[in-house]
């Protein structure tokens, strides 16, 4: 194997083992005394709550889409009835999730990649140390923390603000009532639907807070460190979100068999 | 005067100062960054109460033997003792309890930039006392007026020109009342009469007894005016220490090319 190779390798082998230590310690400070509640709900207000209209109208709109899309499908096998509930289905299971995670892998990780980087190069955490102030519990863990609780949050609010676009769609083209869609679009629509695949977002928020935390945290090189840094933050949040999507997704159907469909 | 080679060489005659009296000692503390050596063998003790200022080029390892004081660096050999306690080797409980002892003014203030000023100047307050909100404004507004900022309370840090910045650094480093204070270049990026107010505070602080000043700059009427003793540091390594007129005396060669440098006024 080439010298240039190998070295390549052993780096990249390198970074993972940084980032999974980052993560791993992420993890068990999460769970351990003392928390940072105050800083901790700041973030979820600035992380999640803030992120909520990004949220909102993105479902809409991909609710709107998804429906004329469907609506082109089933008109050819005469099952127009099952719009809503075919929509309702696929946000649910899948499309609400995975939109919010990779939008949110934009907003939040972008963010947060460069606001520790930034504080970084500018000798604010250093400045928090020596404050006395445990600078990894206070800025690292309580991301992790508010991305974990916000993501499934906001994620109900896609799948919610998508069903809204679906209605608005349907009623533009059949002028379908409210209540007459809601009650067909959750006729197919159970608890194994929803539960598991909205449970599986917090392994998002904990994958877009902790890759993008450590980018930030350990930026150099200055401002263009902290160039770099957001935008990595967001190529491999996003990357990292689809790949364990996979994952998530065969662990689900082997957890709950029925929402496999058998 | 004392030179480098009458500093204590080795770990018997350095154990011999009284660590009871110093506020801050450096016992054969060296650094490395890579191939790079910081810090080469440095010994020194600060005592208690004493303005130490230390001398020397860009890249002699100044801010780097700051950093290991307060503990955000830690040496490759060598311990730093704080107030008698090893902070070199200290984690957790045992490294805040030191630093709570420690004021540190960051070459560029390092304010945090998403809270305010007053904020900034209350935020070890609100970490590590239980005063009421108000007592705690009211003595960020305390320190905030003993920099002269009492007007920019509810600025953000970003409003603030470099010498306030700095100024509202040094109220936020002694938010605390700490014993001993760290200040990493007074005078960088500053024009010579806001250098001189700053100076102006630190002498001041002296004035007050009890804290320990350790001032790192480049700057010769600086440390004329505030030092009650300096030390230089050159190529990672202590190359003299004495008192100001010591140093006017001294006839090491990187001493004289500082002393009588076109700036050292």
């Amino acid at each position: 194997m080439p010298s240039v190779v190998r070295e390549g390798a052993i780096g990249a082998l390198a970074g993972v083992g940084e980032v999974a230590l980052f993560a791993a310690k992420a993890g068990r400070e999460a769970l351990t005394p003392p928390f940072e509640v105050r800083e901790t709900l700041r973030q979820i207000y600035e992380l999640g709550a803030r992120s909520a209209p990004l949220i909102a109208v993105s479902g809409v709109a991909i609710g709107v889409v998804l429906s004329m899309h469907t609506r082109a499908s089933l008109e050819r096998f005469g099952a127009e009835a099952m719009i809503p509930a075919g929509l309702a289905l696929a946000l649910v299971r899948e499309t609400g999730p995975l939109t919010a995670g990779l939008l949110l892998s934009g907003r939040i990780g972008a963010g947060i990649g460069a606001e520790l980087g930034a504080m970084r190069v500018t000798e604010q955490i250093d400045a928090l140390e020596a404050s006395a102030v445990d600078a990894f519990r206070y800025l690292v863990v309580t991301r992790v923390v508010a991305c974990i609780i916000s993501l499934p949050l906001l994620t109900t609010l896609m799948n919610f603000a998508g069903m809204i676009g679906g209605f608005l769609a349907e009623n533009a083209a059949t002028g379908m009532s409210f209540p007459l869609y809601f009650q067909r679009a959750f006729t197919m629509v159970e608890a194994r639907d929803f539960i598991p695949a909205t449970i599986k977002t917090m392994v998002f928020g904990f994958i877009i807070a902790t890759m993008s935390s450590f980018l930030g945290y350990t930026t150099r090189s200055g401002t263009e460190g902290v160039g770099r840094a957001s935008t990595r933050s967001v190529v491999l949040s996003s990357i990292l979100i689809i790949i364990s999507n996979v994952v998530l997704v065969r662990l689900i159907f082997f957890i709950f068999p029925k929402a496999a469909g058998g | 005067m004392t030179m480098a080679a009458d500093l204590p060489r080795t770990g018997t005659e350095a154990a011999r100062i009284d660590t009871g009296t110093a506020a801050v000692r450096l016992d054969h503390v060296s650094k490395a960054f890579g191939e790079r050596k910081v810090l080469d063998d440095v010994s020194f003790e600060v005592p208690e109460g004493r303005a130490f200022i230390i001398l020397g080029r860009s890249g002699t390892g100044k801010s780097v033997t700051l950093r290991h004081i307060i503990g955000l660096v830690r040496p490759d050999s060598g311990s730093v003792f704080v107030n008698g306690k090893e902070i070199s080797s200290a984690h957790g409980v045992e490294l805040a309890t030191a630093r709570k002892q420690i004021g540190f003014l960051f070459q560029n203030s390092a304010l945090f930039d998403s809270i305010s000023v007053g904020e900034n100047v209350a935020f070890p307050l609100r970490r590590h006392t239980r005063l009421p909100d108000r007592e705690i404004r009211e003595r960020a507004q305390e320190k905030l007026r003993s920099v002269g900022l009492e007007r920019e309370f509810d600025r953000m840090p970003a409003d603030l020109s470099g010498g306030m910045k700095k100024r509202a650094g040094l109220a936020r480093a002694l938010a605390l009342d700490p014993s001993i204070l760290l200040i990493d270049e007074p005078s960088a990026g500053l024009d010579p009469i806001t250098s001189g107010e700053i100076d102006d505070l630190l002498a001041g602080l002296k004035g007050t007894g009890g804290t320990t000043l350790i001032v790192v700059t480049h700057n010769i009427p600086s440390a004329r005016h505030i030092g009650d003793e300096l030390l230089m540091l050159h190529q990672g390594r202590i190359v003299a220490r004495g008192t100001p007129e010591e140093f006017e005396r001294n006839d090491n060669e990187m001493v004289r090319a500082f002393m009588h440098s076109k700036n050292a006024g």
